[in-house]
């Protein structure tokens, strides 16, 4: 399997930062990630819940809830910075440039509309000059792409399967021809056969549209099978971010070398498991210096007073851990 | 382990549940076949994974363990009886003995009531404290086995006071309660984040070890099997097409079905990327059971013989290997 990553860089995110507002307080949910997305690139972007995952891929797209502000930062695509855009302009944006598959949309299909006038729907909707006969054979051509025969375009959600609503998911996001494809935990609540099929669908289209995807999950296994990069985040940060090999192999923050540890791993059925002890923090009670460092079996006194910077392990590696910044 | 040593075994246990309306005038000529001629050993401080996609019955499996349906056919049996049909008193004295972990922390908790009083409520449900001195000693006990140490501190606590971790050990502890011999876990980490999975896991091991408690693990998830459990079984629609050791199922899978399952289970490694044996759609209606080999229509390896005769268990070379597939017991010779 071999990455097809263009070298043109689609997307840059820079010194992302987002709060929310609570209790006339602004509580740091997202602070200081950077990463780029190229052409035909599949990101994974990893973490546990609560780590700062899907908040940051809505402000991508500026879709936080009510609550949210993003306070720093820049996200350029295609030569303009997003935040500067307009509502009017960046509504252009969504779905067109880059669309998302929101957590558990599956399920959010409308029950009592067919899935044809669903598709149709999103596409006539972004594009008001496409006739209906010319949404339709759009709909049929979406739903073979992503392997459902055309004539099933008449039923409804409840006649598909969980996979299959997924699939209708991604022709869904499909239909205004994006660049980016945000795909936040798609494959979590199904079966490892069904989660095979469908990861095995965006490699495919990633392969025939050239199709950059962003792949947020918890599941380190999903992100070492079809991920080319890797962006591991704690507590709102990042924790390291490189290709996914050295992610998994050299990984050299303490919290992705003991996640890889405690992640059963088929492989090597006599490894022992190991679990990191505490949980990850809440918004309302950060410690003070690294977020990680009450948990870390590495931590020494400056991690628990100061927090590390972003320091770069080697080109196109890195990592925000003390330990990093005195190798280098 | 002995023969006689099985604490629960089934014997050709069959749930069919009727399909389509229900209600009094409609006509009910088709089933579900949930669970299609199980058979299956428990073994004394044994830890089983019972491995499967979603239908494929485990669920109605532990259900009917639990006493909460009822078997159309077939018998279960609990340290030598015959428990199968049995009268209120004694499927109540059997619940003590069985007890379920449920899959989700977050739902599975009462959310007004205390830690103590969640952990308490199965012995007044059994009326099993003679007074309330009995009742916190044996809550505390529990709180302690599930590793909730000092329990004291736990007693009067909330559970949306307690991490995800903390509240799966409740649901443990009051499992643990009734002092069981058995644990029924539906899936006890899937909800759970990964830094703090292995710590559930190796609960339940730890219980096996000190309590020689059995352990049926359910779950989908054949890599967390691997960690925790002496043997395997694997079910497709409503039967198990293979049981062994759980080394032997894993190294060297003999089913086809099981082979498939194995190499779709992502390994956190990019460079032991693998040929993924990928099954086209999903197990078929269980409704319309194929005739022959269930497993025949979506099989790689498919021959002429699936598609007429159905295969049992065969042994797999020497051990207690097992699979359901005429390329185990017919020899392979077919095409």
């Amino acid at each position: 399997m071999k990455p097809v990553t263009g070298q043109k860089t689609l997307l840059s995110v820079r010194h992302l930062s987002v709060g929310y507002e609570s209790e006339g307080k602004l509580l740091p949910a997202v602070e200081d990630v950077h990463f780029d997305l190229r052409e035909g690139e599949v990101l994974g972007l990893v973490g546990e819940s609560g780590c700062g995952k899907t908040t940051l891929m809505l402000s991508l797209l500026r879709l936080l809830p009510v609550a949210g502000r993003i306070t720093r930062g820049e996200v350029r695509f295609g030569g303009q910075d997003l935040l500067d855009l307009s509502e009017t302009e960046m509504s252009q944006v969504r779905w067109r440039d880059i669309a998302m598959i929101f957590q558990g949309a599956m399920n959010a299909l409308n029950p009592v509309l067919p899935v044809e006038q669903q598709i149709s729907e999103a596409i006539r909707r972004h594009d008001a000059s496409v006739s209906a006969a010319q949404a339709t054979r759009r709909v049929e051509e979406l739903l073979e792409m992503v392997g459902i025969t055309a004539n099933r375009k008449d039923q409804y959600p409840f006649q598909f399967s969980g996979g299959m609503r997924q699939r209708v998911m991604i022709a869904m996001a499909l239909a205004c021809r994006p660049q980016v494809l945000i795909a936040d935990e798609p494959t979590t609540a199904l079966d490892v056969m069904i989660q095979a099929q469908i990861l095995e669908l965006l490699l495919e289209l990633r392969e025939r549209l050239g199709l950059a995807v962003i792949l947020v999950t918890h599941d380190l296994g999903v992100v070492a099978e079809i991920c080319d990069t890797v962006l591991v985040m704690y507590g709102g940060m990042t924790a390291e971010y490189s290709d996914v090999d050295r992610v998994y192999n050299h990984a050299v923050h303490p919290y992705t070398q003991n996640l890889l540890k405690a992640f059963p791993d088929l492989s090597q059925p006599n490894a022992r498991l190991i679990s990191i002890p505490g949980y990850p923090p809440r918004l309302d009670a950060l410690p003070s210096g690294c977020r990680f460092s009450p948990r870390c079996p590495a931590a020494f006194e400056r991690c628990h007073q100061e927090t590390p910077g972003l320091y770069t392990v080697e080109e196109g590696h890195t990592a925000r851990c003390f330990l990093v910044e005195g190798k280098v | 382990m002995s023969e006689t040593a099985a604490v629960l075994e089934l014997r050709n246990l069959r749930k069919l549940f009727p399909a389509g309306r229900s209600g009094i005038w409609a006509r009910t000529s088709e089933f579900v076949h949930a669970l299609d001629g199980v058979d299956l050993r428990l073994e004394k401080g044994e830890i089983l994974a019972l491995a499967g996609e979603s239908g494929c019955g485990k669920s109605t499996l532990a259900l009917t363990l639990m006493g909460l349906e009822k078997p159309t056919q077939g018998t279960i049996w609990f340290e030598g009886e015959d428990v199968t049909r049995q009268s209120r008193a004694g499927r109540q004295r059997l619940c003590r003995q069985i007890q379920m972990v449920f899959q989700d922390p977050y739902e599975s908790l009462n959310p007004l009531m205390t830690i103590g009083e969640i952990v308490a409520e199965p012995l007044d449900v059994h009326r099993l404290a003679q007074n309330r001195e009995e009742r916190r000693g044996r809550v505390e006990k529990a709180l302690e086995e599930a590793g909730l140490k000092p329990a004291h501190i736990f007693m009067n606590r909330l559970p949306h006071e307690l991490s995800g971790g903390q509240r799966q050990r409740v649901v443990i502890a009051a499992a643990l309660v009734l002092e069981p011999e058995v644990l029924l876990a539906d899936e006890p980490v899937s909800m759970l984040d990964v830094s703090i999975r292995a710590e559930i896991l190796n609960l339940l091991a730890e219980l096996r070890e000190r309590r020689g408690i059995s352990v049926l693990l359910i779950t989908h998830d054949l890599a967390t099997s691997a960690y925790l459990a002496d043997r395997v079984a694997v079910m497709y629609l409503g039967r198990i097409v293979e049981l062994g050791e759980t080394q032997a199922v894993l190294e060297s899978p003999a089913h086809p079905y099981t082979q498939a399952l194995l190499s779709v289970i992502p390994v956190p490694n990019p460079r032991k990327r693998r040929e993924r044996i990928i099954l086209q759609g999903q197990p078929p209606n269980p409704v319309h059971v194929p005739a022959g080999c269930r497993f025949h229509p979506r099989c790689p390896k498919v021959m002429e013989r699936c598609r007429v005769e159905d295969p049992v268990l065969a042994a797999v070379g020497a051990g207690s290997h097992q699979a359901a597939c005429w390329l185990v017991s017919g020899g392979g010779s077919d095409e």
